[in-house]
């Protein structure tokens, strides 16, 4: 519809006049060299990620028998979700048997509280780092940043002291914590850097309104931020989702996300792999982060565009 | 009767930059005084200072009397406009007006009353349930000395509340404010750049530059008596002509050798001896043709260039080898290649010391 339509509409730029006379708008051609090298491009690399996501869902609507056959890139015979039921009540995770499904409910216990509580305490920092400079406070973010930089390896024995001392390793609590912690310096220079953007004289205005720390923050300044806390949430629930290593070191076993259940579906060793169940686990698994992409994509632009009117 | 701002000694540092350097400044009740000066001459920061969003590194500010160099923004008896007016975008007009109000905890119908009032003052009633983003920005600037307004305080601070609007809006909102002071009868501190709207405005200006204020007085007085070279240049559009000599008695004697008498000079102090001086003539006050001829000195310039303002016409020559800019009416045909006689009339002139730059 909507091509017909600037087909004609563009029609008398580009035929009505005669050539030494241009007038109008600039004739936009659709083939060009450069568009053609564009899209290709584009549908390449498409493909070239789409591919192994392909070759995950088709195998897992297969049966065994079909995929002994061994040609991965067919489509199946007879599509049975017999697989993704097994991979979500009954796979054996280790000793236990019940699929991928208390997993995904641990991961969802520790991704929820871990995500609130890291960004809460992150825009409180960024907005004190910015509007309540403090002495010390550029040395206090500059430390925060380093933190960044150091491997999670070297700190992970430290920790797991640490936790244990507390007497919380091996629990939900343990593995919050961590991630709110190691989720602070990025979370936080992010939230710096946006309320460093937004006008200094906002703040100026809402302490000559006689507002105090908390009021700020929570009536002025947080209302103004959906769009970095839509980046925010997007960075940690995908990251806290996808970790494996916090959560096989602090969670303990009853408490084992659903990142380290799937590498026990797969890495079990005894019977012969069930790569339908395998690929039907994974993809389970990384559902959530995809789903949030897409959500959050759309909101993400909104966020932003509504961010984009000055007050 | 008793200053309504006071500020003794105040000094500002930024590290090693000294912003504010002891400065003094005495305010009094409803009088309205602009600070003026270029960017980064320390005015916004003094205002800040005022309005206790700036921790000071010494000195003291009393309003009304009471010393509220440690208190908070709030405490002061302050209201403030920005100049990006600052109004908090996702609040309607009366939620933004009524926001310092709900803060300090008062009652609702207060409230209500005071919204309205200073909606009626205003004028902007029909704007209360939009948010920001939806007004104009003379309609945003409104709202946001509404916002100063609702708070009942006695001292208003203006940080340059005009510079984002276009002229046309400018100077009406000027004209607004001075008629809100003519009502209100406030103290308000104006800060602007702009030297149109600091001599339409102020019972007061306070020229300042690297911190120091320069003058303070009256318009009339920062204008016709600038104390020394930079008020005298920084004051006037298009700005004060400058021949450069010598004083010796009542003769001016231009670097090129042209002699200028300069007896009807009101001198500040007696004089003796010759000395290097500045010579200063505000391009209205070099006169053409008839008018001319009652001054004590005239001299034959050609024009070199005119240019027609509608109501004036500003014209370029030379004088003593300088070149020099004088105002008349644009009934007057002037053109350039032109021949005419100038004369200037010193006793409106200014003359400063070369050295010191200050008026003699």
């Amino acid at each position: 519809m909507s091509q017909t339509a600037t087909m004609t509409g563009s029609a008398p730029a580009t035929g009505g006049n005669t050539a030494t006379d241009p007038r109008g708008p600039r004739p936009k051609p659709f083939f060009t060299p450069k568009k053609i090298m564009i899209y290709t491009t584009l549908v390449f690399f498409t493909l070239y990620f789409l591919f192994p996501l392909y070759v995950m869902v088709v195998t897992s609507l297969k049966t065994m028998p079909e995929i002994r056959f061994g040609n991965i890139f067919a489509l199946p015979s007879a599509p049975s979700f017999d697989a993704w039921v097994k991979a979500w009540t009954s796979a054996c995770t280790g000793l236990t048997c019940n699929g991928l499904s208390p997993g995904f409910w641990n991961s969802v216990k520790i991704t929820i509280p871990s995500t609130i509580v890291s960004i809460f305490i992150a825009a409180v920092n960024g907005y004190a780092l910015v509007n309540w400079r403090f002495k010390g406070s550029e040395i206090f973010f500059a430390v925060l940043i380093f933190g960044s930089f150091i491997p999670y390896q070297v700190m992970l024995y430290p920790l797991v002291i640490l936790t244990r001392s507390m007497g919380i390793f091996g629990t939900l609590q343990a593995v919050i914590v961590i991630h709110t912690i190691f989720g602070m310096p990025i979370l936080t220079l992010l939230f710096r850097n946006y309320f460093a953007s937004l006008p200094q004289e906002l703040f100026k205005a809402a302490r000559v309104d006689g507002a105090g720390f908390w009021r700020i923050f929570f009536e002025i300044m947080l209302p103004m931020s959906l769009p970095i806390f839509v980046v925010a949430l997007i960075l940690q629930i995908t990251g806290i989702w996808n970790d494996f290593l916090f959560g096989v070191v602090f969670a303990g076993p009853q408490n084992y996300p659903m990142t380290v259940q799937l590498n026990n579906i797969v890495n079990s060793a005894q019977g012969t792999p069930e790569y339908n169940v395998n690929m039907a686990a994974t993809v389970l698994t990384g559902l959530v982060p995809l789903i949030i992409y897409f959500v959050s994509g759309k909101l993400f632009v909104r966020g932003v565009a509504a961010g984009a009117v000055k007050g | 009767m008793q200053p309504s701002v006071s500020i003794k000694d105040l000094s500002l540092n930024f590290g090693n930059v000294k912003v504010l350097d002891r400065l003094n400044l005495d305010i009094a009740q409803g009088e309205f005084i602009v600070l003026l000066g270029p960017s980064g001459c320390g005015k916004s920061t003094l205002l800040n200072c005022i309005a206790g969003l700036l921790d000071v590194s010494d000195g003291q500010i009393f309003i009304n009397g009471k010393n509220v160099t440690w208190e908070e923004p709030k405490d002061r008896g302050i209201g403030m406009v920005f100049q990006s007016y600052a109004l908090y975008p996702q609040m309607t007009v009366e939620r933004n007006l009524s926001f310092g109000l709900r803060v300090a905890g008062m009652p609702k119908d207060e409230i209500n009353r005071r919204v309205a009032r200073a909606a009626e003052i205003l004028q902007i009633q029909p704007l209360l349930n939009r948010k920001p983003a939806n007004l104009s920005g003379g309609q945003r600037q409104r709202v946001a000395i509404g916002r100063a307004l609702v708070r009942d305080v006695d001292v208003f601070l203006f940080d340059e509340p005009l510079s984002n609007l276009d002229a046309k809006l400018r100077s009406d909102l000027r004209v607004e404010i001075k008629r809100l002071h003519a009502r209100l009868k406030n103290t308000m501190i104006y800060v602007t750049h702009d030297q149109i709207e600091a001599l339409t405005l102020a019972d007061r200006i306070a020229i300042m530059k690297n911190g120091v204020i320069q003058q303070l007085a009256d318009p009339h007085t920062i204008y016709n008596k600038p104390v020394n070279l930079y008020v005298a240049g920084f004051i006037g559009s298009p700005s004060m002509n400058f021949i450069s000599g010598s004083l010796d008695g009542a003769t001016f004697t231009a670097d090129d050798g042209t002699k200028i008498p300069v007896g009807a000079y009101d001198f500040a102090a007696q004089r003796t001896g010759a000395s290097k001086a500045v010579l200063g003539v505000r391009p209205e006050h070099i006169l053409l043709g008839d008018a001319a001829q009652g001054m004590p000195f005239q001299t034959q310039a050609e024009i070199e260039i005119v240019e027609p303002m509608g109501s004036e016409t500003l014209a370029w020559t030379k004088v003593a080898g300088i070149p020099v800019t004088f105002r008349c009416s644009s009934d007057i045909p002037l053109h350039a290649g032109d021949k005419v006689t100038v004369g200037f009339d010193i006793a409106r002139g200014s003359l400063f010391d070369a050295k010191s730059e200050n008026r003699l």
